[in-house]
């Protein structure tokens, strides 16, 4: 069949789902909508349609970003919009069945955005919610709307035509229309992608290899997942189109086993692939030859890092090696190797599809086109979002995750993940591109964006990523393993009280001393997250050091557990709950927490927070 | 054991690359390494034990213990973190007994903590065999235990 022939069919199948007489019901299924329930709602809906008598399609989606709506349920109805509905339960499935499904009343109440030719009062646009208005869905187009595990419904909302319009070009010219949509490389260091293809090309040599990068490592990150499990076909298409441009046979995706789903889907993808004819012997028939192997990560963080994450494809500990040889000119097995990151491949599946002049429509001068982030932390709105380069902290923060979850107060952002910092307040104007965020002494990194609130310690967050970085240390060079032990051991004590007067300048010490000395970026940026703490939140280190108090009352060490009593009902929820028999006193009375017993964990405060908020954190010095 | 271990190999050509896949497969059905079957990947591939043991010691994945019937991954990513779970990696350990990296006697739970699950917009989370709690508070810990407990009973009917 030929692709002409193949869009047509795909277009009919997926239109269909809109014009079809029977409903058509779309389960936002992938890893964020199963944990928060989605497979149970999936199963109520089918017995609830087979009791009912109704025919309906139900397919599993992919997730649309709005992960804090888990689980998402969209409803296509002949002659109505899609509606998409949030914080579906088993309950409200069956009210759908019936009242929608059946009736015809909408359930406005339960919809939270619509999609679609036609308006229903009643239901905001989908993208004219609040959440979604600031975004510019470009990577993330298809997420939640498309079944991930049918190609076709890629094909038909354009899918491979990127592929398509390469394969009739050259590989130079494939090159320059990348170079024009000035593309940096998404993974975090921003190096422009054509160059990085022309240097493998210049190297000379024949055999070339492509790999995708898709061990997204980066704690609080998770954009790379969501992609592969939504939409893994708009990763894999611009896999090919970069193996074509460079001239590489063979092609491997490096991908975490932390993500099962998204690997079941690329699999499944890649068979796909194969059966259609966009990958294997002679691509679309224009003679280009390629195939696509898939390596499972086996958890190390290191691995995200080149020249480790080749070691490991050939099967050796993922320990980095000193660049130059870059792997443009000696990589796996010693040949000229490309390696991008999963959202650099999508958008250049975007490039070919619709032009570089629709790419650089969006971001900054330096910083071209959308990118997404993975929004979390203490913000209402937590998910997956994409904005153009260029738009600023304050923007994401308060537009788009709607602000501070419980009316909290904002404190600081953390960008990049360990190799990234923490922005404070006056850094909330700060423009996200590659530039902005290294002047502010963060970086892009992958997209991992983690709100915190006044209930953040920010020595404890230092402390955190810390300890990270000295867990996933290769061992191989001495600064990185020695010095990450070293500020390691120094964050604690100060977190535990033991802080000492000179602490931050031997900190700051270290700090340079592993950022100068280290083999890979794994331990030359692992000082990130300290000199941005030590920078913006000084304070909080002098109150731990020379006060010994965490003003964020949240260093075990440094605090207490005390019932107020002007709150307290007696009602001996938190007797009988603690793990540690702290708690004392009779019903009806005022209860009291013995310091000496309390192991502060925090059962107590859960759940009396809410009812009579009698129990409060203070400081013990 | 050993003729699972036969297919597995047959599947593989014996190149060095295929290490860590092999590997893998091995943990997969087994849920560990046993020394054994690493004697028989060193003859297979040619690659010394000593060195395999390297490549496995190396990477966080592997395992040289068995594991109990439900392992829990609790996630220790930055959201999480920030969201409270080293109180629900405590709040785990005290339910069941053990602490991280453990098994319990009658080889029911085991317990570790992971880099990050990539499920950060539901944080505090954790991964229960396949399944994905997410969300979680100390009170849950209780709940989700009694839930598992439920269920398998009724499986055992």
């Amino acid at each position: 069949m030929n692709f002409n022939q193949l869009l047509k069919e795909s277009a009919e199948e997926y239109n269909s789902l809109f014009e079809s007489e029977n409903p058509t019901i779309l389960i936002g299924s992938a890893t964020c909508g199963k944990s928060a329930g989605a497979h149970e709602v999936e199963a109520v809906f089918k017995t609830e349609l087979e009791k009912q008598e109704v025919f309906a399609e139900v397919i599993e989606v992919g997730c649309i970003g709005l992960c804090y709506l888990e689980p998402v349920v969209t409803i296509i109805k002949k002659g109505m919009p899609a509606i998409f509905y949030g914080n579906v339960t088993p309950k409200l499935t069956e009210q759908l069945v019936k009242t929608y499904i059946i009736g015809n009343d909408p359930m406005k109440e339960h919809a939270f955005g619509s999609f679609g030719d036609k308006i229903v009062e009643g239901i905001p646009e989908l993208f004219d919610i609040p959440v979604m208005k600031p975004q510019i869905r470009r990577i993330l187009r298809n997420c939640g709307l498309i079944d991930p595990s049918n190609i076709k419904h890629y094909i038909a909302r354009e899918g491979y035509s990127g592929l398509k319009n390469t394969l009739e070009l050259g590989p130079e010219e494939v090159i320059e229309r990348v170079k024009l949509s000035r593309l940096r490389g998404r993974g975090g260091a921003g190096f422009p992608t054509w160059m990085k293809w022309q240097f493998c090309i210049d190297s000379g040599e024949d055999d070339r290899y492509l790999i995708c990068n898709a061990d997204e490592g980066d704690p609080g990150a998770f954009m790379n997942r969501s992609l592969l499990e939504s939409d893994p076909h708009s990763v894999l298409e611009g896999i090919v189109i970069a193996a074509y441009a460079i001239g590489a046979k063979e092609g491997y995706i490096y991908c975490r086993a932390e993500y099962p789903l998204a690997l079941e889907r690329l699999k499944h993808a890649i068979s796909e692939m194969k059966e259609k004819g966009f990958l294997g012997e002679d691509i679309l028939g224009s003679g280009f030859n390629f195939e696509i192997k898939i390596k499972e990560g086996a958890g190390a963080f290191v691995c995200g890092e080149e020249t480790a994450l080749i070691a490991s494809i050939e099967g050796k500990r993922g320990m980095p090696r000193t660049r130059p040889p870059f792997p443009t000119t000696s990589g796996l097995w010693g040949k000229p190797t490309v390696i991008n990151n999963v959202e650099t491949m999508a958008s250049v599946s975007l490039v070919m599809q619709d032009g570089y002049d629709q790419f650089i429509k969006y971001g900054t001068i330096e910083s071209k086109g959308t990118k997404t982030f993975s929004l979390v932390g203490n913000v209402q709105n937590t998910g997956l979002i994409e904005v153009p380069l260029g738009t600023t902290l304050r923007q994401v923060i308060e537009e788009i995750g709607g602000g501070i979850t419980d009316d909290g107060t904002f404190k600081a952002v953390q960008i990049g993940g360990p190799s990234g910092g923490c922005l404070p307040e006056p850094f909330l104007e700060t423009k996200i591109d590659y530039d902005s965020l290294t002047m502010a002494g963060a970086i892009m990194g992958s997209g991992g964006l983690v709100v915190m609130d006044q209930n953040t310690c920010m020595v404890d967050v230092a402390r955190y990523f810390l300890e990270f970085i000295q867990n996933e240390s290769c061992g191989k060079c001495i600064p990185c393993r020695l010095g990450t032990k070293q500020m390691l051991d120094i964050l604690t004590d100060i977190t535990e009280g033991k802080g000492k007067s000179d602490d931050l300048d031997l900190l700051m010490e270290l700090a340079q001393g592993v950022k100068d000395g280290s083999l890979c970026g794994l331990g030359q940026t692992s000082p990130n997250p300290i000199l941005t703490t030590i920078k913006y939140f000084k304070n909080e280190y002098d109150a731990h050091i020379n006060e010994r108090r965490c003003t964020a009352l949240l260093c075990k060490e440094l605090i207490n557990y005390q019932i107020i009593p002007e709150k307290c009902e007696g009602c001996m929820l938190c007797l009988k709950s603690c793990p540690a028999g702290a708690v004392s006193g009779i019903k009806k009375k005022i209860h009291s927490i013995d310091k000496d017993k309390c192991i502060k964990c925090g059962t107590c405060i859960e759940l009396c927070s809410g009812k009579y908020n009698a129990i409060e954190r203070v400081s013990k010095y | 054991m050993n003729k699972s271990l036969n297919g597995i190999l047959s599947t593989y050509i014996g190149d060095k690359s295929e290490l860590i896949p092999i590997l893998q497969d091995i943990q997969s059905n087994l849920g560990y390494l046993p020394e054994e079957d690493i004697i028989k990947v060193s003859k297979f591939t040619g690659v010394p034990e000593s060195e395999i043991y390297g490549v496995a010691t190396f990477y966080t994945q592997f395992r040289f213990t068995p594991l109990g019937k439900k392992h829990i991954m609790v996630c220790k990513g930055t959201a999480c973190h920030v969201k409270g779970a080293p109180q629900i990696i405590e709040g785990i350990e005290r339910h069941l007994g053990i602490k991280e990296g453990e098994v319990t006697f009658d080889m029911e739970y085991s317990l570790e903590s992971v880099g990050c699950l990539g499920c950060c917009a539901l944080a505090p989370c954790a991964m229960i065999n396949e399944d994905v709690e997410s969300n979680m508070t100390l009170k849950d810990v209780k709940k989700i235990f009694s839930r598992i407990k439920r269920n398998s009973e009724d499986k055992d009917c």
